[in-house]
């Protein structure tokens, strides 16, 4: 999940900034930090060979130099803030090869469900996508907050129940990635861990017959197995009936998940969810 | 009855809060026998608890905020523990129970350590360097203390009577809502921190009157000395900020008791609205831990340099900017929540904006030590690991300040690792060093020398043993509050973090042993002048620890660094010191009024979490009561004849005088 590893370009392009930033700040860093030190040892009350200068507290130019250090660096710095949080604002489309793959996740207590509802399946904790297509995510959250992210893939963002966010991402190479919740949600929190599958422009519409011909159906009541707070292992894959079920979601017209059945003592929320191990 | 509390509250089935907790209450009992038995509780009652000299409250916020630094730190350790063995496993915790201890330790260490560390200190010198006797309301600085005092107990209480939150320290809805947290762990910690909230708040009208209101003679404000200027800085904002947490916190109460949907998911309630508010408190609290930490490194380094400040006017202008634009980013804490390009540029370039008086701040402290005479006390110590962690805690906050990188870094244990290394490095080695320089003030004995450098030490490279490898794991995508995981790649970082937090502790460790073996050997360590370190503020003037009025006479201050000043003219003329004509003095007699009134804000404070109405009638009840015969009080002064003030002030003034004859006659 090494963000300096990127597999697509927003993430890439992020890495980008991330090292360019550094590299800017330790040019004044590193030779602050060497100054305190060497400053505070040539000063050093046994040396004798140091002058002292009882009165040296205020000098103009010095002064000057010192605003302006800092003050250089960050109109350096604000402009590369600015810049890219405009080129790599998570609304803006990605360009790609490809018709766009348009998927819907839906953050629950405590797994991802990820609609494609262009091609009428869905996916519960499993993301599969084409290489090169540029992804237009929509999101939405079906009870507390959480946050969608694939560190090599970049980009994260956050899910909010009767909110949606979106996020245009784009995978560069074939492989088994991983993603994550990067917003504490719960007990179950730690297992929101999601497969991302890289798979060939070819092999996907393989993969999505295949999904099609799942034997499971997700419509409003199969949703409601969701909805149960739980921790799920085994990655289920549906035929999706309705194609509007995200809108139904985001819009509050399938109410929010509950909360934990047995209310008062500590201990008993996280019974509903056995661990797997 | 007793509303939602039974005996399933305490829980028997969790060994380890149950253990904790009786080795606690176990150390409270002993302590209090030992206190009988010899007889001390007349003493304590009236010298301590009841007293409203801002220098004992200073003493007894510092000591409440290093007790919680230990339960704090207690749970830092369990943590790294829990993560060092989560690998494809559950850990020692269950996860209801490990999510209580993390959103333990960010409450306890914000709120019951590092504001009652800073406000402990603020309130135990700024008087002696403001050349004042007291604070300007003293009674209700005994208030505020004992309302902090309130919540850290009600937070302690959760350990073995219910649970804490499980929600993280901010307990964000609708995950704090109660239809996702029905116990009363959010309970716990939002009636905590409105009690303690008053507190704080209390203590920030107080230190502000002060520092307007109550300057000595000739001490102007560009006389005052810096630590002076950031407790204004500070204290302003608190006054802004913490009326924010507490209506957004009480939005969050009418939420859960109430029915009301500020933040639920139902009924058009909004999430972001939240966020919003409670990091538009956030971010000023930061810089309220952060700026009296700014103020004490100004002091230390000017003084174990042996220079003024440098650039004194910008070191103002920095702080001044800092308070403001403090007020102006708090949308950083979440540029991934989904705003336009334009939002989030210019929160971004707001927030870096605020590196260039902290910037300021750290050459400015550079240029202090060019052409000093640097002594390597405690204190210098701790200032120079301060400047060197800051601004590497510094570079990654500038780092995640960039919205698109902070698309990669946002919640990732590279953030929970970039908020440690300024607030460890600034407000927690500020602290240490800050309590190290003072302590001889307050107590009339130095801290051991040797086992403070050994804390240091240890602190230092036990930090960055732990945060360093939280910085890889966040580059590798592993984010904050993990109960476990399975990343293959996570794992030898956490271990290395388990082998920091360990060195770390060891510091902490040498730290309590300095108290325990400094006080074992203070005749030794004894300092009689009341200048140890060759001070430059007023504070040095007068006896360690000083009387409780203070100055015998208001001194009169003539320029920046007035103490030092005065003791550059008596070297030079080798003045003998007019005796000085000594005047009755009007001291604030001491009440009882803030600890009574804690006491009931306490049973208020319990009875809301468990629902027993009529006990919270009980405690607001007493609480306005106390106030009430606090108002009707006949008389709130007590007298010091000038003779008594003569008799203290001769024997301090002889003390120094052949201090000062002897080191002459040493050189």
């Amino acid at each position: 999940m090494n963000i300096f590893d990127p597999q697509g370009p927003v993430a890439a392009a992020e890495k980008t900034i991330l090292i360019d930033s550094i590299a800017i700040m330790l040019a004044i860093v590193v030779p602050t930090i060497v100054a305190i030190l060497a400053f505070a040892y040539w000063f050093r009350q046994s040396n004798p060979r140091a002058q002292y200068l009882p009165d040296f507290a205020y000098s103009g130019r010095l002064e000057l130099v010192v605003w302006s250090i800092p003050t250089l660096t960050i109109i350096l710095l604000g402009g590369v803030a600015w810049i890219g949080s405009h080129q790599l604002d998570p609304a803006a489309p990605v360009e790609g090869t490809g018709a766009p793959v348009r998927i819907q996740a839906v953050s629950l207590d405590w797994k991802w469900l990820f609609i494609y509802p262009d091609m009428r399946i869905a996916t519960v904790n499993s993301l599969t996508v084409p290489v090169g297509a540029p992804l237009r995510f929509e999101l939405t959250s079906a009870s507390v907050m959480n946050v969608f992210f694939v560190p090599r893939l970049g980009s994260m963002i956050y899910t909010m129940n009767g909110m949606v966010t979106r996020l245009n991402l784009r995978a560069d190479n074939a492989g088994d990635y991983q993603g994550l919740s990067a917003h504490f949600s719960g007990d179950g929190f730690p297992d929101m861990m999601f497969d991302v599958h890289v798979i060939s422009a070819l092999d996907f519409p393989n993969w999505v017959a295949k999904t099609a011909n799942s034997d499971r159906v997700l419509n409003a009541d199969s949703y409601k197995d969701l909805l149960q707070q739980t921790v799920e292992t085994s990655k289920p894959t549906y035929r999706l009936d309705d194609p509007r079920l995200f809108e139904a979601i985001a819009t509050q017209r399938i109410a929010p998940q509950p909360g934990p059945k047995l209310s008062t003592n500590a201990a008993q929320s996280y019974m509903g969810a056995p661990n797997a191990r | 009855m007793l509303g939602k509390l039974d005996w399933t509250a305490i829980p028997i089935d969790e060994p380890v809060p149950l253990i904790a907790g009786g080795v606690v209450l176990a150390i409270v009992l002993a302590v209090l026998i030992w206190a009988a038995v010899k007889g001390y509780y007349p003493y304590v009652w009236r010298e301590w608890i009841t007293s409203v000299d801002h220098k004992r409250i200073g003493v007894m916020y510092v000591l409440l905020a290093m007790v919680m630094l230990l339960r704090g730190g207690i749970d830092a350790l369990m943590m790294r523990a829990q993560q060092l063995v989560a690998f494809h496993s559950d850990g020692y915790f269950p996860p209801q129970h490990y999510n209580q201890i993390f959103s333990a330790h960010g409450t306890i260490m914000i709120f019951f350590v590092g504001m009652p560390f800073v406000i402990g200190l603020m309130n135990f010198v700024v008087p002696l360097q403001l050349g004042v006797r007291d604070v300007a309301f003293p009674t209700l600085n005994s208030v505020g203390f004992w309302l902090t005092a309130t919540g850290a107990l009600l937070v302690n209480v959760s350990l073995v009577i219910g649970e804490f939150a499980r929600t993280g320290w901010l307990a964000f809805p609708p995950l704090s809502e109660l239809s996702y947290s029905p116990g009363v762990g959010v309970d716990y910690y939002t009636w905590s921190l409105e009690i303690s909230g008053v507190g704080t708040l209390v203590a920030g009208i107080n230190l502000v009157t002060t520092v307007l209101k109550l300057r000595t003679r000739g001490m102007t404000y560009l006389r005052m000395p810096m630590f002076c200027w950031t407790t204004l800085a500070s204290n302003l904002l608190i006054i802004a900020a913490f009326p924010i947490l507490t209506a957004t916190l009480a939005m969050l109460i009418l939420d859960r008791y109430l029915g009301f949907h500020f933040f639920t998911n139902e009924a058009g309630g909004n999430v972001m609205m939240f966020m919003n508010l409670i990091w538009a408190w956030g971010h000023p609290e930061v810089y309220i831990l952060a700026l009296p930490a700014f103020g004490i490194f100004s002091e230390v380094v000017s003084t174990f340099s042996c220079k003024a400040l440098f650039g004194y006017r910008s070191m103002v202008l920095a702080t001044m900017a800092i308070c403001i634009i403090s007020f102006m980013v708090w949308l950083h804490h979440f540029f991934t929540m989904g705003a336009g390009p334009d939002v989030n540029a210019i929160f971004g370039i707001a927030s870096m904006i605020i590196a260039v008086p902290t910037g300021v701040k750290i050459y400015n402290w550079l240029f202090t030590m060019y052409g000093g005479r640097v002594r390597f006390a405690v204190p210098m110590m701790w200032a120079i690991g301060f400047m060197v962690t800051f601004i590497i805690g510094g570079l990654t906050g500038v780092l995640v300040a960039i919205p698109p990188a902070d698309f990669l870094l946002h919640n990732s244990l590279f953030l929970v690792a970039h908020f440690h290394n300024v607030i460890i490095g600034a407000v927690l080695f500020g602290a240490f060093a800050g309590y190290t320089y003072w302590f001889p003030k307050a107590f009339g004995f130095r801290l051991h020398e040797g086992l403070g450098k050994l804390a240091f030490w240890f602190t230092l490279v036990g930090f960055y043993a732990t945060f360093i490898p939280l910085y890889s794991a966040g580059v590798l995508g592993m984010t904050r509050r993990m109960q476990h995981y399975d990343v293959a790649e996570w794992r030898p970082w956490m271990i290395a973090a388990a082998i920091g937090v360990v060195v770390m502790t060891i510091g902490v460790i040498f730290q309590v042993l300095q108290l325990a073996v400094s006080i074992r050997h203070r005749e030794e360590l004894r300092d009689p002048t009341g200048d140890p370190w060759d001070g430059r503020s007023l504070e040095w003037s007068t006896s360690s620890p000083p009387p409780a009025f203070n100055f015998a006479v208001m001194p009169n201050v003539t320029g920046e660094d007035a103490y030092w000043a005065t003791k550059a003219k008596a070297r030079r003329q080798n003045l003998q010191v007019r005796e000085p004509d000594y005047r009755d003095i009007e001291m604030p007699r001491n009440s009882p009024t803030g600890f009574v009134c804690a006491f009931f804000a306490t049973v208020m404070g319990f009875a809301l979490i468990w629902h027993i109405w009529w006990m919270v009638l009980l405690g607001l009840v007493g609480a306005f009561a106390t106030f009430v015969v606090f108002a009707w009080r006949d008389h709130d002064e007590y007298v010091i004849p000038a003779a008594e003030v003569a008799r203290i002030d001769r024997v301090n003034l002889a003390e120094r005088r052949a201090a000062m004859n002897f080191a002459e006659s040493a050189t």
